[in-house]
Formats: C-alpha cells, structure tokens, sequence
C-alpha cells in the first residue's frame, strides 16, 4: 500500500494491525488478565475504524451554521460510544470473573488452571 | 493508622497533600459532571460521559480516603437502588410516550410543541443514562476494591 | 382500547417489558418475589410473541418506528414470519424454564444473590427477543452483547469453580464474535452510509463488485458462526453449559444458539441476498462441509463423556450442524426443514436439559455412574429423558422424525442426496449415547445415591414434561410448524432474490 497515494487509508493500517495484535495476545498469552488485555486492544481496533469513517478532512461538527459547507459524520461517533461502553461492561465482567477465578485456582494462569483441573 | 487505611485500599492518610488537593477538587469534578450532563443537548456531552466523571469524583474519594469511607458517601444499597432507577427512568419516558398515544421513545408528544417535547425528552433519557453509568461505575469500583484476599 | 393500544405497539413490547422488568427485580429483592415477578413477565412476553405470530396471518411484515423516526434514519423493528417463530421460540423457553428455575435455582445459587439471577434472566431474555425483533444492523450488535453478557454472568453463576473458567471462555470467544460483527457492520455501514438492513439490501453494490463487502460477509459470517457454535467454533459451547446452573443451561440450549442462527440467516438473506452468499461466495459448500463435520464429530465426541450434561451439549453441536445444513442446501425445502429443527431442537433439547436438571437436584451429580439404576426412583424424570432422547434419534411420532424427514427430502430434491444418507448415519450415533444413559438408568443396580434419590418436586417435573409432550404432540401433528416454516423460507428467499 502506498501511503504517498493514499494517505487516507493510513488510519486502516492502524486498524488492521490493532485488531491482528489484539487477537494475537488473545490467542497467545495464557494469563488470564492479559487475554482481557488483548481483547481490550481487539476492540479499540473498531473503535479506531468507525472513528476514522466519520471523519472528512475540514469537516465540522454537524450543526448547521453560515459558512460551514462540510460536515463530519457524527452517527459513527455515536455507534462507538455505544460500543465503548458494551467494552467497558465486557471488561469489568471479564476482570471479576478473573478475580473470582484466582480466588477459587489461586492462579490467574490458563495451563495451571487446566492442570487443576485435570488432576480432580 | 496508617497501615489500617492502606488495607482499606486507600493510600497513605498521612499524605497531607493528596488529602487537601482531593477535598478541593471533588466538589469541581461533581460540577463539572452535571455541566457536561445538563449541557449535552446543546454542545458535546452527555449521560454517558457525564456518568463516568461523576463516578470519578467518588472512585477518587475511595482512592485517597478508603473504600470503607466512600462506602459510607454513597452506600452501595443505594448505589445498586439508582443503578435500576436510571433504567427506569430512561424506559419511563418511553412508556410515557407510548401512553401519550406516540410510538416509543418519540420525545415529541412529551411536550406542548415537537421542539419542546425533544428537549425534554433527551433530558430526561439523558438524566437516566447518567444516574445509571454513575452508579454502575461506582459499583464496579465498590466490587474490586472491597474484595476481602 | 386497551388491545388496541397493545397490538399497536407489540413489536417495541415485546422487547421493552424485560427491560424494564429487570431492574424492577433489582428492586424487588427478595427471592420468591422476584421470581413470581420474573415468572409473570415471561409468560406476557409469550403471549405477545404469540400475538405477533397471530397478526402476522393478516399483515406481511409488523414494522414498528422507534421513537417515530421513519426507517433508513431511525431504529426499526421488523417482524416478519421468521422473526416470529424465533420469538416464540425464545419467549416460550423462556415462560417454561421460569417456574422450573424456582426449586432448581434455591438448590443450585445462594438465596442472597436470587433476584440478581431474576434480573439476569431477564435481560438475557430481552437481549435475545431484541435481536430477533430489530430491523437496524448496529441495533442487533447491542442486543446480542446485552444477551451475551447476561449469560455469561449466569453461567459464572454454576456452584463447580469451573463454572467461572467456562464463563471466562465464552466471555472470550463471545467477545469476538460480537467484535466481529460489529467489525462486518461497520465496513457495511462505509459502503452502504445505512444501518438499517433492508436499506443496506437495497443500497448494496452489484455482487462481486466491491471488496469491502466481501469483507463485511466474511466478518459477519464469522461472528455468528461464533455464536452459534458451529463446529469447528463450538469450543466455549461444551464447558459453558456443562457447568451452568441447570435451568440456564435448558434456557440458553434452547435459544441461545438458535438466535445465532437467526442471525446468520437474517444476514446471509435479508442483506446480502442469497444469490450472494451462494453464488459469489461458497457459503453454501462452506456450510454443508462443517455441517456434516459438526454431525459427525460431535456426535462422536458426545459418545465417550461421562457426564451427561457435557454430552448433551456435545450433542448440541452436532444438532446445530442439522440446522446448518438445512441452509447449506440453500432451496427453500432446505432452509424450511433448518427452520423446522430450530423450533424442534429447541423443544426436544430444553426438555433433556430439564430432565437432567432435576436428576441434579436430587442426586447431586451428573456423572453417568451416579445415574445407576435411577429409573427405579425417578420414573417421571427418566421416562422424559427416554422420549426426549428418542426425539433427538429421529424415531417417528416424535419431532426429531419430522426435522430429519424434511432434511432428507430437501437435500435428495436438491440433488444432494450423499447428504440425506449422511444424515440417517449420523442419527446412528446419537442412538449410541442416548442408549449409554439410558441402560444406565434403568438395567443396573441402583447405587446407594440414586436409591435414595426421590422423584424430582411437580414444579419441575410439569414444565420438563411441557417440553417433552410438545415433542410429541409437533411430532404426531406437524402440520402448524412446517406450514409456517415453509412460509418462513418461503419469505426469506424471496427477500434478496
């Protein structure tokens, strides 16, 4: 990809290797928090990806004024509040249900909780 | 003393500075919180953004002075009471739309006039994602900071 | 005036009464209170789901403006007969496991937290019926993380520590499912500038044409195989309802996964069009190929568990992969019999899990071994579980024969027929399995467990047997749920042609 061309599709680099980080540490790492960690990343992805949507160069707030002719899309922003917020529940879910599991594992490590697990 | 607030999950009370600099800055925090609240159907803002920063004034209270002493600001029975009363406050102007004979949620039959009916409506939406977020924060603050080992 | 008022605004109640019970319960607090409390809005939720499916007769689709905004720009709810059958679907789950959940959850979940179970249930339930009501893309993202995230508190809820583990790892691979449609919406919402589904449909550039939307299909595809816990993707389905507690896992068996379903279907007909999943793109081939994977293999895992409940889940996957097919077969015969064992799976598997549920209550386990001989003490619970499992064979008189006759019939008249004889196979598995329980229970000696076990209370043994004879009665006069399948697929092929 040419960033000179297209500097416009910058920002969709950006998603592509947040969204391919945060799946990774997702995928790879076997502590729990940092799984939650990996997801949080995951998601920041889409949120950069609708950000980046709504945003024309030069465009304003949407409220109709004289001498404003280019508006940013204000519905994106919207939808990624929403899905902030549907992260910030998954997370505080996530962590208590990791609080909870070291309480009942004394361990937080996804192989250790298995062996526990395995030896019952 | 010191070690009691410090396994109450407050940092050390001694620290003068962080004390005095907490006091005066939560009451501008709270501020703060109802303007962005109130102010959200004019300029950016909102429930939801609202809800965190009034939820940070007590969070930081719990920080600096102890869970155990925020618990006693905002008790969590009452906290987990305005968690449902902002949900319902938000699905009560819905249903008063529906019984003023308009669709769900459509803000227009809530006033004398359409423009009206939309500023009242969003306040009082609004006004409910706010209690609910504020309270839904707290919560989860109270839940992880008052864990026993 | 009152049912006028009520049949005006049934698509926007359906979803909005649960929300608004759910914090009522928070309220209520004390255990048989909410309960009776949570137990009445179900059934009303029934009731209007019922009514949908009624008014649907007279009118073709239900729409409903949110907050009178017109469609493309407002939120809209969107009934039509598919929609329908899943709301009845979930709903009437939802009204028979709640007065089953009372002994069951008093035995299972400390009396403290009881109406937190309430309020949870609630809002999974209102979750699951606003994503199979709404018409708005994003909206559906919404609903689906409400109904989500409700479950996985409720199956972390379970008394077995591991409970907490299978819950972390649904909250995971949740997570991305929903991130991933969230993501397919997105790139939808950067081609099309609408939200709304039909919308999106009409705005969609000619197949093949644009890369995004391949993209978004792929995203979206994903994220509901995700949810559906189609094989090879099932791996967080086995855990989480092994270890939940019995009445969640009867409630999400039997609606959760079937409103992945939906979703899948809500997007691969009513947006992209048939033509362009299966013409441009290989979902078809995709489809049949995990379908047979997911008959097959799970089947065979389902085999060698000695816990019940984890076989009965396995099983789930390979049921999941029937209904797949259904699709798969892409004709209308095909996606009606998937429809007809979405509504009868439903059925047959939340009666299976209510029959072990109450073993649970009684004997404490859900080991095979603590099974022995169980028959002799729980007559009513096993001879459910023996029915229930005959209707996941497929034997006639029972609603697994009419899902398997009309799969069989749809792929050989599609031309498919290596699948309708993979299909007869594969029921030879769950042959096996169920016969493990079921000489379990009753040719061997009672073990001292299962000798002092007594037959589950009537307040569980009533609603199992509510599933249990709706089996039979929809195996025996199948004439309701295949008419309205058909007309189901019928309106689904027909909206993208």
């Amino acid at each position: 990809m040419d960033f000179e061309i297209h500097p416009g599709l910058y920002n969709y680099a950006v998603v592509v290797m947040l969204m391919m980080a945060g799946l990774y540490i997702v995928i790879t790492r076997g502590n729990l928090v940092k799984k939650i960690v990996g997801l949080n990343v995951f998601q920041a992805s889409v949120f950069v990806l609708y950000i980046t949507m709504g945003k024309i160069i030069g465009g304003t707030a949407p409220i109709l004024e004289d001498g404003f002719k280019v508006y940013s899309n204000p519905l994106p922003h919207v939808l990624i509040l929403t899905a902030i917020v549907v992260g910030v529940a998954t997370t505080a879910l996530g962590l208590a249900l990791v609080v909870r599991i070291r309480e009942a594992y004394g361990t937080i490590e996804e192989d250790e909780i298995q062996r526990q697990d395995e030896s019952r | 003393m010191t070690e009691s607030s410090v396994r109450e999950g407050g940092v050390r009370s001694s620290n003068m500075v962080l004390r005095v600099v907490c006091k005066l800055l939560i009451p501008f925090i709270m501020l703060f919180a109802l303007y962005v609240q109130f102010h959200g159907d004019y300029g950016p803002g909102g429930g939801f953004q609202a809800g965190v920063i009034f939820s940070a004034a007590i969070i930081l209270y719990g920080l600096i002075f102890g869970v155990h002493n925020a618990m006693r600001v905002a008790p969590p029975k009452v906290v987990r009471v305005l968690i449902a009363a902002g949900v319902l406050l938000y699905a009560g102007t819905g249903v008063a739309s529906l019984l003023l004979g308009a669709n769900f949620l459509d803000y227009d039959v809530l006033g004398h006039e359409a423009v009206e009916g939309q500023h009242l409506g969003i306040l009082l939406i609004e006004f409910g994602v706010g209690t609910t977020v504020a309270a839904v924060m707290t919560t989860i603050y109270f839940a992880f900071a008052s864990r026993q080992r | 005036m009152i049912a006028q008022f009520v049949s005006q605004h049934l698509p926007a109640l359906q979803v909005v009464v649960p929300l608004i019970a759910a914090p009522v319960c928070v309220l209520l607090r004390r255990p048989t209170l909410s309960w009776l409390f949570a137990l009445i809005v179900t059934w009303i939720c029934f009731a209007m789901s019922i009514a949908l499916l009624i008014r649907l007769e007279s009118a073709g689709t239900i729409v409903y403006e949110m907050g009178g905004w017109p469609a493309p720009w407002g939120i809209e709810y969107r009934i039509g007969m598919t929609s329908a059958i899943v709301l009845v679907i979930v709903s009437g789950i939802g009204s028979v496991v709640m007065p089953y959940a009372k002994a069951s959850v008093a035995a299972e979940i400390d009396p403290a937290r009881h109406y937190l179970f309430y309020t949870c249930y609630l809002l999974c339930l209102c979750g699951l019926l606003g994503v199979v009501a709404t018409g708005d893309a994003f909206n559906l993202f919404v609903f689906l993380e409400i109904s989500s995230l409700s479950s996985y508190v409720l199956i972390g809820l379970g008394r077995d520590r591991r409970a907490l583990t299978a819950a972390f790892q649904y909250l995971v691979m949740g997570t991305i499912g929903a991130t991933s449609i969230v993501i397919g919406i997105g790139l939808l919402y950067l081609v099309t500038g609408s939200l709304n589904m039909a919308d999106i449909a009409a705005r969609l550039p000619e197949p093949g044409t644009n890369r995004t939307v391949l993209v978004a299909f792929a995203f979206l595809g994903l994220g509901a195989a995700l949810k559906l816990a189609l094989f090879p993707l099932h791996v967080w389905l086995p855990a989480a309802y092994t270890h939940a507690p019995s009445a969640v896992t009867a409630f999400l068996a039997a609606t959760a996964t079937k409103v992945g379903v939906y979703i899948l279907l809500r997007f691969i007909f009513t947006v992209f069009g048939a033509t362009f999943a299966f013409t441009t793109m290989p979902l078809d081939a995709m489809l049949l190929a995990l379908a047979v994977a997911a008959m097959f293999v799970a089947s065979a895992i389902a085999i060698f568990q000695n816990n019940v409940k984890r076989m009965l889940a396995y099983s789930s996957v390979a049921q999941i992969g029937y209904m797949v097919l259904g699709i798969g077969i892409a004709t209308q015969a095909g996606v009606a019999a998937g429809l007809i064992h979405l509504f009868n799976h439903a059925l047959m598997k939340g009666g299976l899990f209510m029959a072990i549920g109450c073993v649970f209550l009684r004997t404490g386990s859900v080991r095979l071994e603590s099974m022995s001989g169980i028959a002799r003490t729980m007559p009513w619970t096993m001879a459910a579980f023996v029915l229930g499992g005959l209707s996941l064979i497929g034997v006639p008189l029972t609603v697994g024969f009419i899902s398997k006759l009309y799969l069989i019939r749809a792929s050989f008249e599609a031309g498919l027929w290596p699948f309708g004889v993979l299909v007869v196979l594969s029921s030879l598995l769950a042959v096996a399995y169920i016969w493990r329980v079921v000489e379990t229970a009753y040719f061997r000696e009672p073990t001292a467990e299962a000798a002092r076990a007594t037959e589950a209370p009537l307040s569980m043994l009533l609603p199992t047997w509510v599933l249990i004879g709706a089996c039979v009665y929809f195996g025996i006069d199948a004439e309701l749920t295949v008419d309205t399948a058909f007309r189901a697929a019928a309106a689904l092929m027909q909206a993208n042609p």
